[in-house]
């Protein structure tokens, strides 16, 4: 049979945990003591004569949520297409665990544990939690798929991820509720051993409970040393669960705080003017600046 | 944690009782064998999916059963064991090319050239055994329904042309060659060629014996118990959700019933007052070790698995890293292997394949068979049993108008009109599904 396999030497075969990253597992260390997983630094992007991007600087550690928002056209877009490997950079470096990389592919993103999960989730509604889970590396045993040996690694990464709303493995994913879907999403993305997570719009369209839902995981994430970037437009998902906040203004950075140090009001402001009269500007972008505490996982 | 929070929430107001129905929809729509504990509550779900759209192959059982009732009172012959025998060896063509069907279905995409494929298949086995073993004869027919259904792989894929009109022109040119290849073969003067191999002519004329019926019977039932046995066994050790016990017995009970009955028609003297005539027909476990083969590859494979993913959702499979183009360049090469053997059985049925053999009409009898058993025309959701059941329904409708003395004309319309009956009821039961 053909076996295109996506993500080789990812298989998930102790149940799909992912390995805990080098960084600091435990939330409440500061992140500017060690390499952070993921560093941007003077990242730009052009279309043409457009400049998309210009001199991104930006830390995602380990362990942490950090929200990227914007308004309409900032960037964010292009920022994590940038970081999942669709596009390449024109200026600057990507550093993965403080080593430059070049992400030439969505696959060498992959491959390095950087998973995205895009607003359309790219699930398969007729195949079910498992299938879905699994598609593009299915284990085959004795010549025909091991549906067992699946079934189990789905069930212990549903359940490691605390998704217990789910009331059977083999129901359609066509079936599920948005949040359901989110969190389908995210923990295939964890089975692939993702170190960094990046969600695309993951609270659009959800009602409030299934929002919790998606919110909770994310907490679940981070708490298991994986690093979170949501991109979101609802500022209040963003306050409620994000530890840092990187706002895109225009294609620059604006800023990068902890989110103890933004409110609703200076981030709205930091969206639409690009400065805050409560915060600094262009704070030294992309450094959770030293003695501020980075906040407990939310 | 932040200290914001009493921000006004933006969100729609989606409420709890959304959640609620999406409760309702899951517990209706997985599959019944995981969420049941009882027999009880597995008909109970497996009502409440019906009622969801995920309906299956019941509605169509329904109705074959009402065919068959309605055709057995007006002509008491109808269920006579001749007659059934008769059906089934005239429905094989249409089953198989169902079968074929289905693979190019599950993508979305069509096969227009289907019929054509198997008649040049069959043009070439039966030329090729004057002169070559029959086993060789018939694995050159094959090759050659493979080797088109290539070429429309890859003009599909390659070029990115839609199925329906490259298969449109196969349809058309197909024809043309299969005139040619008849005209040239020198042996059929009269535009077709005999079968001139009792061994070809067998897989529809010949019959298991009696005792041989009996023994093909038991092992396929066995093995098909002892599959599903082992299956919840290995799963009950495993610690996940198995199936009950009642609705395992209760499906290798059907299987069982449902074997014996076949080998008692089978077995039932159908012959004239001067020569008996008995046994099951050699097609009965050809189209079941098709229908096993395909349902393995479907269900068991890595490349069903693609097979499904690319219909429900094609973006999807290729971020996952699925190579489309190699996945849906198979399947057209099996629809067209599948299609030549449909076509070998029907010039076995015929005793001949002649240039006036209607591929155009074979092939919309196949979709017809595989829609009809259930299969969706966008892709995602059919399996080969569908195709079966799809095509024991169509030829039961020729065969029981025909016994009614029907016109040909008659037999055409009342296709179209169960063809179009099984779309609704899919199409509705999907409305019921969304709302």
């Amino acid at each position: 049979m053909t076996t295109p396999s996506a993500a080789d030497g990812a298989r998930p075969a102790n149940g799909g945990r992912a390995p805990s990253p080098a960084a600091p597992t435990n939330p409440a260390e500061r992140s500017d003591g060690d390499t952070p997983l993921l560093e941007l630094r003077g990242i730009g992007k052009n279309f043409g004569p457009v400049r998309a991007l210009s001199d991104i600087n930006l830390t995602v550690p380990a362990g942490k949520v950090t929200a990227l928002v914007g308004d309409n056209g900032a960037g964010k877009s292009t920022l994590i297409k940038t970081i999942s490997g669709i596009w390449q950079p024109d200026d600057g470096q990507i550093l993965w665990k403080g080593r430059p990389v070049h992400l030439h592919s969505p696959k060498a993103a992959t491959d390095l544990g950087i998973a995205t999960v895009y607003q359309d989730l790219a699930l398969c509604d007729n195949l079910d939690i498992v299938q879905n889970m699994f598609l593009g590396r299915e284990e085959v045993k004795h010549w025909q798929l091991n549906e067992i040996g699946m079934e189990l690694a789905a069930k212990q990464t549903l359940a490691d991820l605390s998704v217990v709303t789910v009331r059977s493995i083999r129901q359609p994913v066509g079936s599920l509720s948005g949040g359901q879907r989110q969190a389908v999403a995210v923990a295939k993305a964890v089975m692939q051993n993702a170190q960094l997570v990046i969600m695309d719009e993951p609270t659009a369209a959800l009602g409030v409970t299934q929002t919790k839902v998606v919110l909770d995981l994310i907490e679940t994430l981070s708490g298991r040393g994986i690093a979170v970037l949501v991109i979101s437009h609802n500022l209040t998902d963003v306050m409620n669960s994000a530890d840092r906040i990187a706002v895109l203004y225009l294609g620059r950075m604006a800023a990068v705080e902890p989110v103890e140090q933004l409110n609703t009001a200076s981030i709205v402001e930091l969206m639409t003017t690009g400065r805050s009269g409560r915060t600094h500007p262009r704070a030294a972008a992309g450094q959770v600046q030293a003695g501020q505490h980075a906040g407990e996982a939310s | 944690m932040s200290t914001e929070t009493h921000q006004p929430s933006p969100e729609t107001p989606e409420t709890p009782e959304t959640a609620e129905n999406g409760e309702a929809a899951q517990v209706a729509t997985a599959a019944p064998e995981v969420m049941a504990n009882s027999l009880g509550e597995y008909g109970r779900i497996q009502f409440r999916r019906i009622r969801s759209g995920e309906s299956g192959a019941l509605p169509v059982v329904i109705g074959l059963v009402a065919i068959v009732i309605y055709f057995q009172v007006r002509n008491s012959l109808f269920l006579s064991p001749g007659n059934l025998v008769n059906l089934l060896i005239q429905g094989a063509p249409y089953i198989i090319l169902g079968m074929a069907e289905v693979f190019v279905l599950l993508l979305g995409e069509i096969d227009l050239a289907v019929g054509y494929t198997g008649a040049v298949a069959a043009v070439i086995t039966a030329w090729t055994v004057f002169s070559l073993p029959w086993w060789i004869a018939i694995i050159l027919g094959l090759a050659t329904g493979a080797f088109i259904g290539l070429i429309f792989g890859l003009l599909i894929t390659r070029l990115g042309l839609p199925s329906f009109v490259v298969t449109l022109a196969g349809l058309l040119g197909l024809e043309g060659l299969m005139i040619v290849l008849v005209a040239r073969s020198g042996h059929g003067p009269g535009g077709s060629i005999p079968i001139s191999n009792k061994i070809i002519g067998d897989l529809t004329e010949g019959n298991l014996s009696p005792v041989a019926g009996w023994i093909v019977m038991i092992v396929i039932v066995a093995l098909a118990a002892v599959m599903l046995l082992l299956s919840d066994r290995q799963r009950r050790a495993a610690g996940l959700v198995t199936p009950p016990i009642s609705v395992t017995a209760l499906k290798i009970g059907v299987m069982a019933v449902a074997g014996v009955v076949v080998v008692l028609i089978g077995n039932a003297d159908r012959g004239t007052a001067l020569q008996a005539l008995s046994g099951v027909p050699w097609v009965a476990p050809i189209i079941l070790g098709v229908l096993a083969v395909w349902t393995f590859l479907l269900g068991r494979t890595r490349y069903g698995r693609y097979i499904y993913a690319i219909g429900g959702n094609a973006e999807a499979a290729r971020r996952a890293g699925v190579s489309l183009n190699r996945i849906r360049t198979l399947a057209f090469v099996l629809t067209g292997l599948t299609g030549a053997i449909a076509g070998i059985i029907l010039a076995s049925r015929l005793g001949s394949i002649s240039t006036d053999t209607n591929g155009g009409q074979l092939v919309l009898f196949a979709v017809a068979a595989a829609v009809i058993g259930g299969t969706h025309l966008f892709g995602g959701h059919g399996k080969m049993l569908n195709a079966l059941i799809g095509g024991l329904v169509v030829a039961a409708i020729a065969n029981g108008l025909a016994l009614l003395g029907t016109s040909a004309a008659a037999t055409y319309i009342v296709t179209s009109l169960v063809l179009l009956a099984a779309v609704s009821v899919d199409a509705l039961s999907r409305r019921g599904r969304s709302s």
